[in-house]
């Protein structure tokens, strides 16, 4: 026992708070999850599944439908992992496993600092220097290449799904270069070395050891990159063209779950409005809840592995 | 077994078929031996650090050879340089030649992923491939560089058995690579290196993570493998270099002291290093 | 690959095999060299044209005045950088006293159990699409009192930075040596004791540097600050009020319909990501410094 009572005291009270603190910060969380889950109450409720499934966005005749947002917002979010992925990874791959340390100290604060940029600014660029330039340049010669490719129909308007994924790519490849970094870099040397003392090239030491040693890490960075492209905001509401409506090609404008949002929430005249657009959040913050903490885990068992 | 008698194959000599294979039975001592590895001249740096200085050895062929020395002295750099493991690291750098079978392997004609394959390695603690079954650890070293054995079965058979694993795993080759106990991954790995039929077989201190029991199989198997495969051992254990090796290499703060058959090193060393050293007075 | 002539017999000829093996290692490094390339060309890129198209715009006058009305010309975003100054330090007023000592907490071990929950709440917060943080700080401090306000900006940034400052926190009290910890404690010190007077003092920069990294990071955001900051044309102090904020005249200028303000929307990111760069990079260096 402690010989002083009061300063035993203290200590209690000092661990309580801390304590209090830990739970602070998982209360934040619950709260968000919980008012707007409320918020979106009246919308669910009413519209049922149908507000997922439904096409129709009309506030004045308070008939909403989630569908063509939540497909934009996959279809952004998929191009931008089909480009950020090997992309990515391959980053990561160049940092962990061949650059010197100094040459992968700086690439690596490159692409921190990549990462810092403010979504708002990646969103200027996209509309003033990217749209313009898939506009003019890029989205005419891939439509006389494949033109007859439902993907690439329509006119060349710069912004649209495609313009909106290919910012999003370029938003979410520090996460994944990051993160599968860390990943790599937990993979153990004595394992490369076994596989170097069989003879085999650093090509086939990084893909028959070093990548399934690390296979759940890098889905784990994937997705955690993924649900910030399903979650990035101003940067694609600026380039997606804000129409709200399902088209199967890239070069369309459509909409997402979080531009609507964004776009309609400070002028939402009625409470049903408001819900649905909390409806919105809803699938979003469901979405993203379940991909990071899912993600999580599989960073943390490579981690923990090593 | 006197040193005179190695037989160092010259590099300007045709190798292969000046090599005579000497299956040495313990009576034919005198008979000439022929060293499959020589070290010559070698200096290894990490940076600018001479971790080895101007080392110079033969390996006689299908014998263990044992490298020991007090930690740091450079006996696990010395074996990484004779597969050209030490380069792998980024600022290491080496000097000398390494001969197999006459031939430098630094001298170009050989590719370093090609020489690691003759020149088989087995390192300080178990690593087998946790991602992969027993049966595929044993392959890995044709399954990662994408190559086939003609019988996959029968190399995996073989090997384990050289190995002494077949036992004790030929139930459960399809279990991961990671559940064996750390004996048996020592021994798995082993079996690994030996499925590509390699020369030679490097041992980095391949007890020092395993318990006494483990450690008595494994050097039982050195003794095994020894008529087949040209081993060499680094140990801090000299009770290990004593029981396992023929001949010994002293090695201190990066030079070779001393270098000889392994009982004639140990009761009558010729240097007060090796002395100093094999009677506990450093190290 | 050294040829040699003088050993010509026994050369062994590369096989095909091995050729290709050969050429797919070689391959594969021009393909992850080729990848780094084209990662940071767009860092290049925009970080060129904010500066070639912001710098024009930019004067002391920029930085200081208050927004003309359309049509004339001149008129700065003062406003807006210290609406964006004034946000981001009452985040951080919110953030700090509960992401300090959550950290400390996270780093403790006391309490395994909880401790993984906490993390991975806090994780799962970093998340959290920022755009769903403004609209839950919407329905706290907006909708009850029926108008936006600075209050309900500096609180959704503090959400937002609370994740951030717990996780470095819980990175750099890590890092504090045990032994150092060990002996205050046999020294006959309480824990909080030790807690405040030798941990915290020697993870200082690293926790300074976390706070940093969270001002950085609340500064540049703009979703959460949409419909709680809102923004606003005049320089406000009140907390009550709404308030400007650099990212959302950004962004009101971007979409705006006038040249002028394409202009002024460039310059504006570029002290935007002056003021979010410069956070991030001295708190690398903090960080940097920390470890021995």
């Amino acid at each position: 026992m402690n010989a002083r009572p009061s300063s035993s005291r203290v200590d209690t009270a000092f661990q309580a708070s801390l304590v209090l603190a830990g739970l602070g910060v998982a209360t934040v969380l619950a709260g968000v999850a919980w008012e707007v889950l409320s918020l979106s109450g009246e919308a669910l409720s009413k519209g049922g599944i149908g507000f997922l499934t439904g096409t129709t966005w009309d506030p004045v005749a308070e008939e909403f439908g989630a569908l063509p947002a939540l497909y934009g917002t996959l279809v952004t979010s998929a191009v931008a992992l089909l480009i950020a992925v090997p992309l990515g990874i391959g980053s990561a791959v160049f940092l962990s496993e061949m650059a010197t340390s100094r040459v992968a100290t700086v690439v690596g604060v490159l692409v921190d600092l990549l990462a810092a940029i403010p979504s708002v600014i990646y969103g200027l660029w996209g509309l003033f220097v990217l749209a313009p330039l898939l506009r003019e340049h890029v989205q005419p010669a891939v439509q006389a290449a494949f033109g007859s490719l439902p993907i690439f129909a329509g006119p060349p308007l710069g912004v649209g799904y495609g313009t909106a994924g290919l910012l999003l790519a370029i938003m979410v490849i520090p996460v994944i270069t990051s993160v599968s970094r860390e990943v790599l870099r937990a993979v153990p040397d004595t394992q490369r070395e076994a596989a170097y003392a069989l003879g085999a090239t650093p090509f086939e030491v990084i893909k028959g050891t070093v990548f399934p040693f690390a296979r759940s890490g890098l889905v784990g960075a994937v997705v955690l990159g993924l649900g910030r492209a399903l979650g990035e905001t101003m940067a694609v509401t600026m380039v997606i063209g804000n129409r709200y409506d399902i088209s199967a090609s890239l070069f369309a404008p459509g909409y997402t779950l979080a531009a609507v949002i964004a776009n309609e929430f400070a002028e939402a005249f009625s409470p049903r409005y408001l819900s649905a657009l909390a409806g919105l959040a809803v699938v979003l913050l469901g979405t993203t809840l379940i991909l990071n903490a899912g993600a999580r885990l599989l960073v943390r068992r490579v981690k923990g592995a090593a | 077994m006197s040193l005179a008698s190695i037989l160092v194959p010259l590099p300007d000599r045709s190798p292969p078929p000046a090599r005579r294979v000497v299956t040495a039975p313990p009576a034919a001592q005198d008979e000439p031996r022929v060293a499959k590895m020589v070290v010559d001249s070698l200096s290894a740096y990490y940076g600018r650090n001479a971790v080895l200085r101007n080392v110079s050895l033969p390996f006689v062929e299908r014998t263990v050879t044992a490298i020991i020395g007090p930690s740091g002295c450079g006996k696990s750099t010395l074996v990484r340089c004779m597969n050209r493991m030490h380069e792998i690291i980024p600022g290491t750098s080496v000097t000398g030649r390494v001969l197999l079978d006459g031939r430098d392997v630094y001298g170009g004609h050989l590719d370093p992923i090609e020489l690691r394959r003759r020149v088989g390695m087995v390192f300080q603690k178990p690593n087998p491939f946790p991602t992969m079954t027993v049966r595929d650890n044993v392959l890995a070293g044709w399954r990662l560089t994408g190559t086939k054995p003609p019988d996959a079965d029968a190399v995996v058979e073989d090997a384990l058995r050289r190995a002494a694993l077949w036992d004790e795993v030929k139930d459960r080759l399809k279990a991961p690579g990671a559940s064996l106990s750390g004996g048996q991954a020592q021994r798995l790995c082993i079996a690994r290196a030996l499925a590509v039929q390699p020369d030679v077989l490097l041992m980095d201190e391949p007890c020092s993570a395993l318990d006494p029991i483990a450690t008595a199989r494994i050097e039982e198997l050195i003794h095994e493998l020894a008529p087949s495969v040209t081993i060499v051992i680094v140990t801090h254990n000299m009770q290990q270099a004593a029981r396992v090796s023929e001949n010994t290499a002293f090695l201190y703060m990066g030079e070779l002291v001393e270098f000889g058959a392994t009982a004639g090193l140990f009761t009558r060393p010729a240097d007060p290093r090796t002395e100093d050293y094999i009677t506990g007075r450093f190290g | 690959m050294r040829m040699d002539a003088a050993e010509p017999a026994v050369r062994l000829p590369a096989s095909p095999r091995l050729r290709w093996r050969r050429f797919v290692n070689r391959a594969f490094r021009v393909a992850v060299f080729g990848a780094v390339i084209v990662v940071l060309a767009p860092l290049v890129a925009i970080l060129g044209t904010v500066i070639s198209r912001g710098a024009p715009a930019l004067d002391w006058d920029f930085l200081t005045s208050l927004p003309k009305p359309v049509g004339e010309t001149g008129g700065g975003v003062g406003h807006a950088i210290l609406g964006t100054l004034i946000l981001a330090f009452g985040g951080l007023l919110m953030a700090v006293p509960l992401g300090v000592p959550a950290g400390v907490f996270l780093a403790s071990d006391r309490m395994p159990r909880l401790g993984g929950v906490v993390r991975m709440c806090a994780d799962v917060l970093a998340g959290v699409p920022s755009i769903v943080v403004g609209l839950f700080a919407y329905t706290l401090l907006v909708l009850p009192f029926k108008h936006f306000s600075a209050l309900a900006g500096a609180f959704a940034l503090a959400v937002i930075m609370l994740p951030t400052i717990a996780r470095t926190t819980e990175e750099v009290v890590r890092l504090v040596p045990s032994t150092l910890t060990e002996a205050a404690l046999a020294l006959g010190a309480p824990r909080w004791r030790v807690m405040l007077r030798v941990v915290l003092p020697s993870a200082g920069k690293g926790v300074a540097a976390g706070i940093i990294a969270a001002f950085s990071r609340g500064a540049g955001e703009t979703a959460p600050l949409m419909f709680t900051a809102f923004g606003s044309q005049f320089l406000s102090l009140s907390p009550l009020q709404p308030i400007a904020a650099l990212p959302l005249v950004l962004f009101n200028y971007a979409v705006s319909p006038y040249d002028d303000w394409y202009a002024q929307a460039w310059a504006a990111a570029l002290v935007l990501a002056v003021l979010v760069l410069a956070g991030n990079v001295v708190a690398r260096f903090a960080m940097a410094r920390r470890s021995p």
